[in-house]
């Protein structure tokens, strides 16, 4: 019975394997003629590479102090070498990248849910509302976030933890998203294809979530990649002036560590030089996705970046 | 210019600030904690010094500082204040007043951030015009992902590998600081040369990192632009390439790069405060800085409101000199 069952769907599953096969084929070709998104993809995931190799081969509960002998330059024991209050660097490394992008992810989220909602009802239904969302948007983005985060973080006693600083970035990641998005809603609303959507008796809400919402996809990508590289700086901000989680492990908290203490000019590089490579890779790799995402979005910048 | 867009543009201006200083009031107040009590708590647990008289010392600074006021009251207060720039005591370094601190270590940040800003602003541009245009050095186009790479990355971080290389490895810079410790600033030309080493490699953080950006911009522009109709114009009829260069495309494309200046000043500003945390230069970012870890709550908020008016100021500046840029502005519905 089984067997039968098998050879039935057997020429089915090799039909699908066969389609499948195809379709990466196109979509390496594809990351060939956008080679922004492909390097870009390529550096985001030798990090999750490093952070899944990292987990085989680390103890990851030595990020925590006290782990190993303390100010031990890189050897085979410790990759990384060890921080001035004996943390295992290579754990602390492994441990910490996933909680920077934790942040950013959650935070992103957050903001370019909140901005697309807030994009959707400014730029489709227009009047008040889009009004005062303008005005906010307009008077919001005029004030630098970071200041804003600081005065927050001040308040919040004992230490932020990792979640509740995506949740405070995040509060402010819908400003910029919000802008972007309602002027493509604005341009989008006047289509063809929407006026007749409309006209044929569509709800307003079936009109943004069956013909606007697919159709700004790729632009909502783009939009969430540039949220949580923004949230990432601004939480790395917070992180370097003494305002992130203490007890985390997160890239921001090492930097902060490294300047506390003054890694730097006594000479102690592989504090250092880990963090700035990891933040570095991060950083370009979203960038460049970023990009390639734009051109995907927006085929008319094509070749010009 | 009509009258009505400059008056929303003022307008405008005064929301900001009026939202700056209204958010600086009330968000340290959401968790109904006492600011004083909190202070004194964390310093005496810090310090380890006499508990005995604290209560009656909390009491004092609550008048003194008129938070035993109503809410209300407290707020209307507060408003005077900020409109005279009178941003109280500081909390740890009582005598002193949070203006004077502001006012020593703004000329620092003043300084560093327009010289840079404006530096890398110039040569950006240029570096992007050149880029696009098709008879420019070859070596150009090698410069741009590098360029690019390095703006990806914050200020800060190319500030640490720069003290590494620059002043711990090769000892050509300061390690730190904003002149060399021991002197005081004075208005002398050895204190200026002093003052100038040492603000090379924090600008130098700035500019490195910020060139790309406005090359990218720039070059993006000029490629649109040299695909206008009056291009192919000017070149059918016979016009030099310089003349085409520099009087048609590179005015044409520059009024989205001043635009872009007004809009990434804040990101601008918050980076450079980071720089100065890393080099421990004496403006406002590292008094910033000074005072989040010290739990210093009025320099903190002054810092941070000074910010916001200044870059509200600058960004009113901008918005209401476009015109004399490009003519093809009017603000009819702004």
């Amino acid at each position: 019975m089984s067997s039968a069952a098998q050879v039935l769907t057997a020429p089915e599953g090799s039909r699908a394997e066969g389609t499948r096969r195809a379709s990466a084929r196109a979509g390496l070709g594809y990351l060939r003629r956008n080679p922004s998104l492909g390097i870009g993809l390529m550096l985001l995931l030798t990090l999750v590479l490093f952070v899944v190799i990292g987990h085989l081969t680390v103890d990851t509960v030595q990020f925590r102090p006290l782990s190993t002998r303390p100010l031990q330059p890189p050897s085979w024991e410790l990759p990384f070498g060890s921080d001035k209050q004996g943390r295992n660097l290579y754990a602390v490394m492994v441990e910490g990248t996933p909680l920077t992008l934790r942040i950013g992810l959650l935070a992103g989220v957050i903001g370019v849910t909140l901005g697309a909602t807030l994009a959707f009802i400014a730029g489709y239904y227009g009047g008040w509302a889009d009004n005062v969302i303008r005005i906010v948007v307009d008077v919001g983005l005029t004030i630098p976030g970071l200041l804003i985060l600081i005065i927050i973080a001040m308040r919040v006693r004992g230490g932020l933890t990792v979640d509740q600083m995506a949740l405070v970035v995040g509060l402010l990641a819908w400003l910029y998203p919000a802008r972007t998005i309602r002027s493509q809603v604005l341009t989008l609303k006047q289509r063809g294809y929407v006026q007749v959507a409309r006209l044929s008796g569509m709800s307003n809400p079936e009109v943004i979530a069956k013909e606007l919402l697919p159709n700004l996809l790729p632009y909502l990508g783009a939009s969430l990649v540039g949220s949580v590289s923004a949230a990432i700086l601004a939480s790395i901000g917070l992180e370097v002036l003494g305002l992130g989680p203490f007890e985390a492990p997160t890239l921001g908290m090492t930097i902060y560590w490294v300047n506390y203490n003054a890694a730097i000019i006594n000479g102690w590089w592989w504090w250092w030089v880990p963090p700035i490579i990891v933040i570095a890779i991060l950083f370009i790799g979203l960038f460049l996705v970023a990009v390639g995402l734009d051109e995907i979005a927006n085929p008319r910048v094509r070749n010009r970046v | 210019m009509p009258l009505d867009y400059v008056a929303k543009r003022v307008g405008m201006f005064f929301l900001v600030v009026w939202l700056a200083a209204t958010i600086n009031f009330f968000l340290p107040r959401l968790g109904g904690q006492d600011p004083v009590r909190e202070m004194m708590i964390q310093q005496a647990a810090l310090g380890g010094n006499a508990q005995s008289g604290l209560e009656e010392m909390i009491q004092i600074y609550n008048d003194k500082f008129g938070l035993n006021t109503p809410l209300l009251q407290q707020y209307w207060n507060y408003l005077g204040d900020m409109s005279r720039l009178d941003f109280n005591y500081s909390i740890t370094k009582y005598p002193a007043r949070v203006s004077d601190i502001i006012g020593r270590a703004l000329p620092w940040t003043l300084l560093l951030l327009t010289t840079t800003t404006l530096f890398s602003w110039v040569v950006g541009t240029l570096l992007g015009a050149f880029m696009a245009w098709p008879r420019s050095p070859r070596f150009l186009k090698f410069l741009l992902p590098p360029l690019l790479s390095l703006n990806a990355i914050p200020f800060f971080l190319l500030g640490l590998v720069l003290i590494y290389l620059f002043a711990f490895n090769w000892r050509i810079f300061p390690l730190f600081g904003g002149y060399t410790p021991g002197t005081f600033p004075a208005f002398t030309p050895s204190f200026l040369k002093d003052a100038l080493y040492h603000s090379i490699l924090p600008a130098l953080s700035i500019v490195l990192v910020s060139l790309g950006g406005w090359a990218l911009g720039m070059r993006a522009m000029m490629v649109t632009t040299q695909g206008e109709d009056f291009v192919t114009y000017a070149d059918a009829k016979g016009l030099k390439d310089r003349t085409i260069f520099l009087k048609y495309a590179i005015r044409n494309a520059l009024l989205p790069q001043a635009t872009a200046l007004a809009l990434v000043l804040g990101q601008i500003v918050s980076g450079a405060v980071l720089v100065e945390v890393v080099f421990s230069y004496p403006g406002i970012g590292n008094t910033l800085y000074e005072g989040i870890r010290s739990g210093d709550f009025y320099v903190v908020q002054g810092i941070i409101f000074i910010l916001i008016v200044s870059i509200g100021l600058v960004t009113l500046f901008l918005d209401l000199i476009y015109p004399l840029f490009d003519p093809r502005i009017t603000y009819r519905r702004a």
